[in-house]
């Protein structure tokens, strides 16, 4: 058996949404270079729904593959949505992750929920 | 494909396979049988027993048929302990970075009461001899340092580590798993008194190895039952295994001279190469090391990603990230000699063979410049140290 299912390796290979969100208006970093991963997420929210959101990840196959797909799974959506994302509906997504890989979809999950959280901090300073 | 990765395992030989081939079919019987078929097995087991000798200046009985460098590795580590404890010396010499078959056989006898010293192998990854001797006390038993090591390949003092543990009269183990078969071994010029070997290293079988033990070094078992192994490792032995190993170790040996000529060259072009891609390190010693192995740290990339990408390239190869372990911490071997963890998560390892063609070299340069690059371009990290918001390490 593979370590990885198709759809990791497919996101993986080809991940979506990578880049940098110049005019980003909610931006969230997880993870340490100690640890091997890091993730950092960009939010442009409009009215209420994410408009766009790219990626920067350094770590493994299924961090890059759990950032891709945590994007797909946001992007387009009421910010109340996104708020609901959890790291089990990335590691679903994915057709699974094995088990000492899970750390990697927690991270997606805390990546957006940071960068939701640095959104709703900038517009309550306005 | 392009395989990389010898220092995990090799093909087997044609040599060998034949070798192994003619055990199955013809000669399948058992060594401790009496009639004919069993008793010309056991010629065929004395046989490889003596060609496994001579390839490391040890007489036959000196040798013992093992599953692997791991059990080798065990059994000379409980044995040297076994004979300390007897004579009230608890105190083992070695290394930070031996391989865990050692390690791990070093902490269990840390609970046993064991005292263990592990020496610094500083950033070359070469064990200092003078810093051995200072090590040593009255009552060490032990000293077991690694011939060559398996993930960045540097090659120990052997001899000089040798001789101070002759003067000092105390026993001296060495893992030399990644050495036999590629580096020259002489256990009586070296003064090796336990050795350990594993076949499928050096084009041999898996499943089969040799612990070679200096006359009058008494050994425990780890296997108790028959008589088999002087007594001192039960169990039928593994004969097409065994065979297979002394066929493979008796080519090894022919080709030694010649394969490290041809691997160096290979070698040191790799370790240009890839030193040219900016921000990147070689791990340990750039001349002494193994004519097949190159290591290298990259900035900013971790190390899974870089397998799995230039898997897709077709070149097989290994890492000592954290991913790919396992376990959250990097390799313990690039942690030894300094390098932090976020580099060491970078980490590549090329154990390249006689069969990689000269193309090949340039294939893998080209390749793993490409996925550094590719990786780079949407790693956070990368941009903080390009933008200078953290520096460069390497």
């Amino acid at each position: 058996m593979a370590l990885y299912s198709d759809k990791v390796m497919d996101h993986f290979r080809n991940p979506r949404n990578v880049g940098v969100l110049e005019d980003a208006n909610g931006i969230g970093e997880v993870g340490n270079a100690k640890c091997g991963d890091i993730m950092k997420m960009y939010l442009k929210i409009e009215d209420d729904i994410i408009q766009d959101v790219k990626f920067e990840t350094f770590g493994c196959g299924s961090a890059i593959a759990s950032s891709s797909m945590a994007t797909e799974l946001i992007k387009g959506k009421p910010v109340s949505e996104a708020m609901q994302l959890t790291n089990k509906a990335v590691a679903e997504a994915l057709d699974g992750l094995p088990a000492y890989k899970m750390h990697c979809s927690v991270l997606a999950e805390e990546a957006i929920q940071k960068a939701l959280d640095d959104y709703h901090s900038r517009s309550e300073n306005k | 494909m392009i395989y990389a990765d010898n220092a995990a395992t090799t093909k087997m030989s044609k040599t060998a396979v034949d070798a192994m081939m003619s055990v199955i079919t013809e000669n399948y019987g058992n060594p401790s049988s009496l009639y004919s078929i069993g008793q010309k097995a056991k010629e065929i087991l004395e046989e490889a027993r003596a060609t496994v000798a001579d390839v490391i200046g040890a007489k036959p009985q000196e040798i013992l048929f093992t599953s692997g460098g791991s059990e080798a590795d065990n059994q000379a580590i409980l044995s040297a302990a076994a004979l300390g404890r007897k004579n009230g010396k608890m105190h083992i010499v070695s290394t930070a970075f031996e391989h865990h078959a050692v390690l791990h056989t070093l902490e269990k006898l840390k609970k046993e009461g064991f005292e263990i010293t592990l020496l610094d192998v500083h950033e070359d990854g070469i064990v200092r001899p003078e810093e051995l001797e200072k090590a040593l006390r009255e009552d060490t038993c032990l000293v077991t340092v690694m011939f060559a090591n398996n993930e960045i390949g540097t090659v120990q003092p052997i001899r000089e580590i040798g001789e101070i543990c002759r003067k000092h009269k105390v026993l001296f183990h060495t893992d030399a798993v990644q050495a036999v078969g590629h580096l020259p071994i002489d256990v009586e010029a070296d003064r090796i008194d336990l050795l350990s070997a594993s076949a499928h290293k050096f084009h041999g079988p898996k499943g089969v190895g040799f612990l070679y033990a200096r006359k009058g070094v008494r050994l425990s078992n780890l296997i108790e039952g028959g008589a088999q192994e002087n007594g001192k490792r039960a169990g039928t032995e593994n004969v097409p295994g065994i065979v297979a190993m002394a066929a493979a170790l008796a080519e090894a040996k022919e080709n030694m001279a010649r394969n490290a000529e041809i691997l160096t060259e290979k070698r040191d072009r790799l370790i240009q190469g890839l030193g040219a891609i900016p921000h990147s390190a070689l791990n340990g010693d750039a001349k002494r090391r193994l004519p097949g192995n190159v290591n290298f740290c990259f900035e900013g990339i971790e190390g899974e990603s870089l397998l799995l990408l230039l898997d897709d390239k077709g070149i097989e190869a290994s890492s000592g990230s954290a991913c790919t372990s396992g376990s959250l911490d990097p390799s313990h071997v690039l942690l030894a000699i300094g390098r932090v963890h976020d580099v060491a998560h970078g980490s590549l390892r090329l154990s390249i063979g006689e069969d990689l063609r000269d193309e090949d070299v340039d294939y893998i340069i080209r390749s793993v410049s490409e996925v550094v690059g590719y990786l780079r371009s949407f790693s956070p990290i990368w941009r903080d140290l390009e933008s200078g918001k953290k520096p460069h390490l390497l």
